[in-house]
């Protein structure tokens, strides 16, 4: 660990005056602190949020409006959250485990780093890591990684299995930055890794995530599938959080997000309008086939194409014998 | 009593005929019970001390620093800089570090090869400071240059095999045989590499006294690590004392002394101050022996009957150059089932991955994976059930050398297992769904070799009338001081709040140690045979012989005379008792057998697998403590779970190096991969040619083919046969079925 600064913020304004002198934000610190002891990340300066009162769940606008410092468990097990945004609660709980989640934050989960492990080991050509050195994984044991939205400068996949649930349920993110406040929907938040793939999210320096809003409850089912390599604490292979409207055994209409597959939890517009008016098995070979008719294995991770495609069937076929 | 101080008694014994079975013949009724461990209060409140918990004054830390090439010379350490920093008391690179763990029961020191590096992630330096992280940071912020060679690291393509001569046997006509059988089958597995994943890291604290060492660490067999230790350090044993009372988990790791204790020594001694290094979790991984990988070809051939009639069980396995270790694969096929016309092959890929060393099961924990799934290919191809298979194939002797088996209860365990398991209830391959599920049931014969190691102990009857047993044993988590009180408990008439058992300290009388699972069975004789020359002692003092002599509850009784232990004359009385290996391990085939269950769910659309129960019955001799030796068959059986679902080291195909070296990305099973297991101990089993207390190892039968009933339950559940393992839904996915 190299040695850094430290300050705490009372407020957020104080927070955003050191990210705007290049402070690394640092709440629950379960990835942070891991990545700084294997020199993995290395910032000069942290700022310490966990004082500044960020962490309320409350109702908005007929939505709900989540303080950046809730814990996942907190807000996994929010009366709102598990009646209404049951596919959040899900996702949240399938991800960790019980002491992490106890510790990790909702604007901490939404910035988490990838696992890809070339990205871990500071031998390792990564340009996520070390812009300009390489990507190890593109020949490497790459299991982990993406098969869409992918760059040959990175294939590295998001991790966060909370952020696919919002993705799906069209939240946005709050942010105070140098200019006032502004509210980025999470479709626009993250950037795929393109030549620059130590450039994850929309953020800028003075910026801090104060909020994460959902809008109202979506009509339809909710149900969030993950698949990997144990029964708990695993990464996901594939995810999908789907919340689809049914009747009369055929698809109304359907929002899907998908973990697992992408350098940002993916979601498309194209993906949801194949859905309408099928049958859920239609529907979900037709989703599969909008969502990957791109997709590019890379050796290891080439399973995930078909794995995506049974892991929608098996969403689908959950969700509408869920509501049956 | 010191190390130099003659016992007042020896009973020595060499194993080369069965012996009388005395413990069956004692009354303290201790031996066998459901004891807790006695120092197992301790460890759950944080009191028992592990080795990098000894804190000496003016304590120093070192980190050491990894190769980031696989093969080449360090031409040079840019280490100014580290020695700049704050709290930097030096650099320490070449001689006398070693480049990784000693093999098993080496003795001797493991290969000192700087500047030479031979594979990525072996140490090269130790940076030591004040503090851990001051030592970290240094560490990490060392410039080291590189002559770099290329390397190979696929053992497919390795361009040095050796085929070691011995592991090499032709028997008969193994083609005409398989030409001329009824059925066939030819099928090639494969199986990943594993780590040890021990709970506690590689951890040592070094202190010199006087010119003496004093070495805390987390060691299996101090009697090799202590040699191992004065060896690499170049000094002698007697200078060099090792505790380790308290060990987290070995399972092979800790069999020889690894890189942080030769580094931690030698820089104590060159700093005159006491070093502590313990590995990080990434270090454990990389610097460690792991599983070697393993491709087995498995030809089996039988007649319209069933009846084998050949055999062969062909494999490649890799290791550096240079280390005399070869996962010994076909170790268990040897014995396990007849086939007149047999072929072992056994390749050793030289390359330049981490080197391979004795993980739990050595040899078994592998091999039974192929023969048990190929054993299952079989049945399926011939129609018989897979039981009545196995059954029909046992011999009466050993089919190499027509030995006689001891104690062998594989058909008991096969048919008891079968009627408790329910396996009456399985049906042919992908019939039952439950609802997303495809389920499925499966059954591997378990095996495992038994050997006793010579051992030594000593017993002192204390004034007050308790027994001190100390040994150098040690308990890596399995239970021996619980056993070894269990037995002087047993044999001196004494509850076991009335017996102290001192291990884990080199000084003391020099055991089998951990490991093959022959300690409690070692040193559990050598205890055994202190306790009867005490008992002898005893009977002498009340002019009876031994076997009138009844010990029970602290008093003697015997002829019209009833004594306290504690009111005899001469005490505290010393007694030594010291077992070898003899004729018995020649003249018959000794082995722990078993049976594995499984029930398993597939998903019928992602191919995900979850084992629903499991069974496990083991006939192992007498069964010395069923508490402990349960736990073992569980964390064995939960660790056949890993190895047939999630456990995989990854190598990266270009470099060798490991790519999940930390405990998120290398999956061992968790909770929720680990249903209702049953542990089931045939209660009424000896075996007499095995040692003189008749008990066999337990800790590795255990996972001995348990991951092959996974398979084959995998099998029978959706019809799709893994050949490579771990079965991830990957490689079951695409074959998956059409749901019904």
């Amino acid at each position: 660990m190299k040695p850094f600064d430290y300050a705490r913020a009372g407020d957020v304004a104080e927070a955003s005056r050191h990210t705007a002198k290049g402070a690394t934000v640092i709440a629950g610190g379960t990835n942070l602190l891991d990545l700084m002891k294997l020199q993995v990340m290395t910032p000069s300066a942290l700022v310490d949020i966990t004082r500044t009162g960020l962490d309320g769940i409350e109702e908005s606008n007929g939505g709900l409006r989540i303080g950046t410092l809730v814990t996942n468990s907190d807000l996994a097990v929010h009366p709102i959250v598990r009646k209404s945004y049951p596919v959040l609660s899900r996702a949240l709980l399938s991800g960790a485990t019980g002491q992490l989640r106890n510790k990790a934050t909702t604007g901490g989960n939404l910035l988490q780093r990838t696992r890809c492990p070339y990205f871990y080991d500071t031998a390792a050509a990564c340009n996520k890591r070390e812009p300009g050195t390489g990507c190890a994984a593109l020949e490497g044991r790459n299991r982990v990684c993406g098969i869409l939205g992918t760059s040959p400068h990175c294939i590295a996949t998001h991790p966060s299995d909370m952020a696919v649930a919002m993705m799906a349920l069209g939240a946005q993110v709050e942010i105070e930055g140098l200019n006032g406040t502004r509210a980025v929907p999470l479709d626009d938040f993250y950037r795929l890794p393109g030549d620059t793939p130590h450039i994850e999210t929309c953020l800028e320096e003075g910026d801090v995530i104060t909020h994460v809003t959902l809008p109202a409850p979506p009509e339809g089912t909710q149900g969030y599938v993950k698949v990997r390599d144990r029964a708990s604490y695993a990464f996901a292979l594939v995810s999908v959080a789907a919340i689809v409207r049914f009747d009369g055994g055929r698809v109304v209409s359907g929002r899907l997000a998908f973990g697992g597959l992408a350098p940002r939890p993916w979601r498309t517009d194209a993906v949801d309008a194949v859905l309408e008016g099928k049958s859920p098995l239609d529907a979900a070979e037709a989703a599969a086939d909008a969502l990957l008719s791109e997709a590019e294995g890379h050796g290891d991770n080439d399973f995930k194409i078909l794995l995506a495609r049974r892991t929608l069937r098996r969403a689908m076929r959950e969700l509408s014998e869920s509501q049956a | 009593m010191s190390l130099d101080q003659s016992p007042d008694q020896t009973t020595e014994l060499t194993m080369d005929k069965a012996q009388p079975r005395l413990l069956d013949a004692m009354s303290q009724g201790l031996l066998g019970t459901r004891l807790s461990r006695p120092e197992g209060a301790l460890k759950v409140t944080g009191r028992a001390a592990y080795a990098a918990e000894h804190l000496p004054d003016n304590l120093a830390t070192g980190v050491l620093v990894r190769a980031t090439i696989t093969k080449g010379k360090v031409s040079h350490i840019d280490s100014d800089g580290a020695k700049a920093m704050k709290g930097v008391l030096a650099v320490f690179n070449g001689d006398p570090l070693v480049r990784n763990p000693a093999q098993g029961q080496a003795g001797e020191a493991p290969a000192q090869v700087l500047p030479e590096v031979h594979y990525f992630g072996q140490p090269i330096a130790l940076v030591v400071a004040s503090t851990f992280e001051q030592a970290r940071a240094a560490a990490q912020s060392m410039t080291v240059t590189y002559e770099e060679e290329d390397a190979e690291v696929e053992p497919a393509t390795a361009s040095t095999v050796d085929k070691p001569k011995k592991s090499q046997s032709d028997t008969g006509d193994l083609e005409g045989a398989l030409r001329d059988a009824a059925t066939a089958i030819d099928v090639t597995y494969a199986t990943a590499p594993h780590t040890s994943a021990a709970m506690e890291p590689h951890a040592s604290v070094a202190e010199w006294k006087d010119g003496r060492l004093t070495l805390h660490g987390s060691y299996q067999m101090l009697k090799h690590n202590l040699a191992e230790l004065a060896d690499a350090l170049d000094m002698s044993e007697d200078n060099v004392r090792i505790l380790a009372p308290y060990v987290g988990g070995g399972f092979g790791s800790k069999l020889g002394i690894a890189p942080e204790a030769v580094a931690a020594a030698h820089a104590a001694r060159e700093l005159k101050r006491p070093v502590r290094v313990v590995m990080g979790r990434d270090q454990v991984f990389q610097m460690t022996l792991r599983r070697s990988e393993t491709t087995q070809r498995i030809r089996l051939g039988c007649d319209a009957s069933g009846r084998m009639t050949a055999l062969a069980h062909e494999d490649r396995v890799s290791n550096l150059p240079g280390e005399a270790f070869s996962e010994p694969v076909a170790q268990g096929t040897h014995f396990l089932y007849g086939g007149e016309n047999r072929r072992f092959t056994h390749e050793v890929a030289r390359i330049h991955r981490p080197g391979t060393g004795s993980v739990r099961a050595p040899g078994e924990a592998v091999g039974m994976i192929a023969l048990e799934c190929a054993m299952d290919e079989l049945a399926e191809a011939t129609g018989i059930d897979p039981i009545e298979l196995r059954v029909m194939n046992m011999r009466e002797t050993t089919p190499a050398d027509g030995l006689p088996y001891s104690e062998r209860g594989l058909e008991r365990c096969l048919r008891e297992g079968a009627a408790r398991f329910g396996w009456d209830g399985r049906r042919p391959a992908a019939q039952r769904l439950d609802g997303d599920w495809w389920i499925g049931m499966g059954v591997a014969s378990a095996v495992r070799t038994n050997q006793m190691e010579e051992s030594v102990a000593r017993v002192t009857l204390q004034s007050d009338g308790t027994a001190l047993v100390e040994t150098d044993m040690t308990d890596i988590g399995t239970g021996s001081y619980a056993i070894l009180t269990q037995i002087a408990g047993e044999m001196l008439g004494l509850p076991a709040k009335k017996v102290r058992v001192r291990i884990g300290d080199s000084d003391l009388p020099k055991s089998s140690g951990s490991g093959g699972s022959f300690g409690a069975q070692s040193c559990g004789s050598a205890v055994f045979l202190a306790c009867k020359g005490l008992r002898e002692w005893i009977a002498d003092k009340l002019d009876v012989s031994p076997a009138d002599l009844t010990l029970r509850d602290g008093v003697a009784t015997g002829g019209n005379v009833q004594m306290s232990l504690a009111d005899f004359a001469g005490l505290p009385q010393t007694s030594e008792g010291h077992v070898k290996p003899g004729d018995t391990a020649d003249d018959f085939a000794i082995a722990g057998y078993g049976a594995h269950f499984a029930e398993v769910g597939v998903h019928a659309d992602t191919g995900e697998v979850r084992v629903r129960r499991m069974l496990g019955i083991f006939s192992i001799g007498r069964v010395l403590n069923r508490l402990t030796a349960e736990s073992q068959c569980h964390g064995a059986m939960i660790w056949g779970i890993g190895s047939a679902l999630t456990e995989e080291l990854m190598h990266d195909p270009r470099d060798g190096r490991i790519v999940n070296h930390n405990l998120a990305e290398y999956h061992v099973p968790v909770h929720l991969d680990v249903p209702q297991l049953d542990a089931i101990l045939l209660e009424d089993t000896r075996d007499d040619q095995a040692n003189p207390i008749q008990a066999k190892g337990i800790g590795e039968l255990g996972i001995s083919g348990a991951a092959a009933s996974i398979g084959n339950a995998v099998f029978n559940a959706c019809g799709v046969r893994v050949r490579d393992f771990p079965m991830t839904p990957d490689k079951i996915i695409a074959g998956l079925p059409d749901r019904p």
